[in-house]
């Protein structure tokens, strides 16, 4: 008998995962491979993991989940104009899909860019990735770098025409997707990015986003409302002077959501922006939140502001662990942050980590964090007026979350998700 | 129209007693003034009658137009045709004006069993109600209070009061934190609501609201009841007067 060696968690997880080989992309997959290998998998005792069990995301399958069909609701940013691309569990429906062709924009898949020797998005694959490992290692991330099995590579050299629109649909039950984007936006340049659908039954996604000065950039996500699936997602972005980062992202149901968002503001008046609006209802199945935001301000008068709102009922769980380093010299920054949780029975849970580093002198930072009820002046206020109690609450919660989505900047995509948030409230009433 | 009888009333929180016995008829097309020094007990009885939580009835009735008030939830009293004017109107922010007041009148239309209003049907008649009281589209668009002044405020209660045309308006210190074209302002939105089928309940500190709201009634409040019922010069007995003559006419010490 030979004694078989027992296979450590990330072992098993990576056997369970077809490796990509060779490619333009070849060294920087093996770069992120070892760079895992050397960080492991996170576990509890982790600092950054301790209000999240990442043991789903470390199982080297994916639980399984049900897809779910939103019958209920036209698909999201339907009657925009837009170019549309469809993933299905992960892989491209190029039938469903748009042609890349958009003006100002060049788009190639990554599966097919891997295959030639040389692309443009060679040097950043991975990189912005790599800077955001430090000073906290975020393995899905590296994972992710090695393993993705597709994705978008995006150069915008203009003012896009029109927003791309990534619509990732569900429909295996153990579906595990790994999708890794990569956008650049050359000085100057304009583009929009759409996100929606719930993609797999474990979804593991990145997107690193360099945006050149005086670009900007806006991201609009919606995470998708099967009530089973698990997501662990990474945005890192590199911000450089006078340019623009926004990112908002909604999520209602899941039963496990990780947003990380790791922004590294290198040039002087570089402004970003990252808002979420969540919601969870525990009744319709287990739902946890995690907000993980890191941004650093490494030049000057730097505006950075992160607003996080989540509204929690039947025992659903929300965290946020969100942190603004200003790096010595990055005088004049302007940095915000705000967590807010509103608690709609007894059973739910708030966890919340903000954090300031300030290495600066002149700078101005704020930062706050609450877990409350709903107003009982204002509730008594819109009763008074003849509107019921679960009408009443829905107001009061579309009032709460009025900071995160005054965030989205364009009005028809804002309309768009109010009209999301007010079919969940009304959904899920009592 | 409305019929208060014996009201006795607690805080739900604490063992203190803040109405003891109040007995008030407003007959319908009235308009009848509560006076008082603070902590008599005006506001608590405006807040009971509209089913704010915080408060234990312990004994009495209230009745609009023969149903109980207080066995109604808040928005039960407002669809039978209750209205309080908040003395300080909350602010809503998030939630556009003309959103609460569309949600406001049609859930109240709802619970009367009557077809909502149309989109442009509200806009008119809002519009139009609107321009009376001096509120502009501005003002419509706002998130509810966020920002308004205090007038602004004010005038925003009496727009919904207009929209929603209860049958009986109880306005709770209107005039506080109003300058005099402010207050002139609410009042000719008031009293262009008077008709035989409304009634008001006007609680005030100071006289000088009922120069531009005439009221039929005047009833004076102290230590939680009413302790003195009149005509308008009450009011003006008051404002020359002021309270003490009358609390010590009826033995109360210490309240002012």
């Amino acid at each position: 008998m030979t004694a078989v060696e027992k296979q450590t968690p990330l072992e098993a997880r990576l056997a369970a995962i077809d490796l990509p080989k060779g490619g333009a992309f070849a060294a920087m997959r093996a770069d992120a491979l070892a760079r895992l290998v050397a960080m492991g998998l996170p576990g509890r005792r982790d600092e950054y993991w301790r209000y999240t069990d990442p043991a789903a995301l470390n199982a080297p399958l994916a639980p399984a989940a049900k897809p779910f069909e939103a019958s209920d609701e036209t698909p999201l940013f339907d009657g925009m104009d837009r170019v549309k691309l469809v993933f299905v569990d992960g892989v491209f429906d190029a039938e469903a899909s748009d042609s890349l062709e958009l003006a100002g924009v060049e788009i190639a898949r990554l599966a097919e860019a891997e295959t030639a020797d040389i692309h443009w998005a060679q040097g950043l694959y991975g990189m912005l990735e790599t800077a955001g490992q430090s000073p906290v290692v975020r393995p899905f991330a590296a994972l992710n770098s090695a393993a993705a099995s597709d994705g978008l590579l995006i150069r915008v050299t203009g003012k896009a025409a029109k927003p791309v629109s990534l619509i990732y649909v569900h429909r295996s039950e153990t579906s595990d997707p790994i999708l890794h984007h990569v956008i650049k936006l050359e000085p100057g340049a304009e583009f929009t990015l759409l996100e929606n659908g719930p993609a797999g039954a474990r979804f593991n996604k990145v997107m690193e986003v360099d945006v050149g000065a005086g670009a900007r950039f806006h991201h609009i996500r919606a995470q998708g409302r099967d009530h089973e699936r698990r997501a662990v997602t990474g945005i890192f972005a590199r911000v450089a002077e006078g340019a623009l980062f926004k990112s908002f992202t909604m999520t209602v149901n899941g039963v496990l959501t990780r947003n990380e968002c790791v922004i590294d503001m290198v040039g002087d008046d570089a402004v970003a922006h990252v808002a979420g609006a969540a919601l969870g209802d525990g009744a319709s199945g287990a739902f946890h939140h995690d907000d993980t935001v890191f941004i650093t301000h490494g030049a000057e008068r730097g505006e950075s502001r992160q607003v996080f709102k989540k509204v929690l009922k039947h025992g659903a769980v929300g965290t946020f662990q969100g942190k603004i380093l200003v790096k010595p010299g990055a005088q004049k920054t302007d940095g915000y942050q705000i967590s807010q949780s509103l608690l709609l029975d007894d059973d739910s849970q708030f966890l919340g980590k903000p954090e300031l580093e300030i290495y600066a002198d002149d700078v101005k930072c704020s930062h706050g964090s609450t877990t409350g009820a709903l107003d009982e002046t204002a509730m008594f206020y819109l009763r008074s007026r003849g509107v019921p109690h679960e009408e009443a609450t829905a107001l009061l919660v579309l009032s709460f979350l009025a900071d995160a989505i005054d965030e989205i900047e364009d009005e028809a995509l804002k309309d768009e998700i109010v009209a999301r948030l007010e079919g969940w409230l009304a959904r899920h009433r009592g | 129209m409305l019929e208060i009888k014996n009201l006795h009333v607690k805080l739900e929180e604490e063992d203190k007693v803040i109405l003891k016995g109040v007995d008030l008829t407003v007959e319908a097309g009235k308009v009848h003034a509560i006076m008082g020094p603070n902590g008599s007990g005006k506001s608590t009885l405006s807040y009971v009658l509209s089913g704010r939580d915080g408060y234990e009835v312990t004994d009495g009735s209230a009745t609009l137009e023969g149903e109980e008030l207080l066995d109604m939830d808040p928005e039960e009293r407002a669809a039978a045709g209750l209205f309080l004017a908040f003395q300080y109107p909350v602010e809503i922010p998030g939630v556009g004006n003309m959103t609460f007041l569309r949600t406001a009148v049609n859930a109240q239309r709802k619970a009367r069993g009557e077809e909502e209003l149309s989109a442009g049907d509200f806009l008119k008649l809002v519009r139009q109600k609107a321009k009376t009281l001096k509120i502009d589209a501005d003002m419509l668009k706002r998130p509810v209070n966020v920002g308004f002044s205090g007038g602004e405020k004010k005038r925003n209660e009496i727009l919904q009061m207009a929209m929603l045309e209860p049958r009986m308006c109880i306005l709770d210190e209107t005039d506080s934190g109003l300058d005099v074209d402010a207050m002139r302002l609410v009042a000719e939105g008031v009293n262009a609501l008077r008709d035989e089928n409304r009634s008001f309940l006007v609680i005030t500190h100071y006289q000088r609201l009922l120069d531009h709201i005439k009221p039929d009634v005047v009833h004076i409040m102290a230590d939680g009841r009413i302790i003195k019922t009149g005509g308008p010069e009450l009011a003006l007995e008051v404002e020359n007067n002021g309270y003490a003559a009358i609390l010590a006419e009826h033995g109360i010490e210490g309240v002012l």
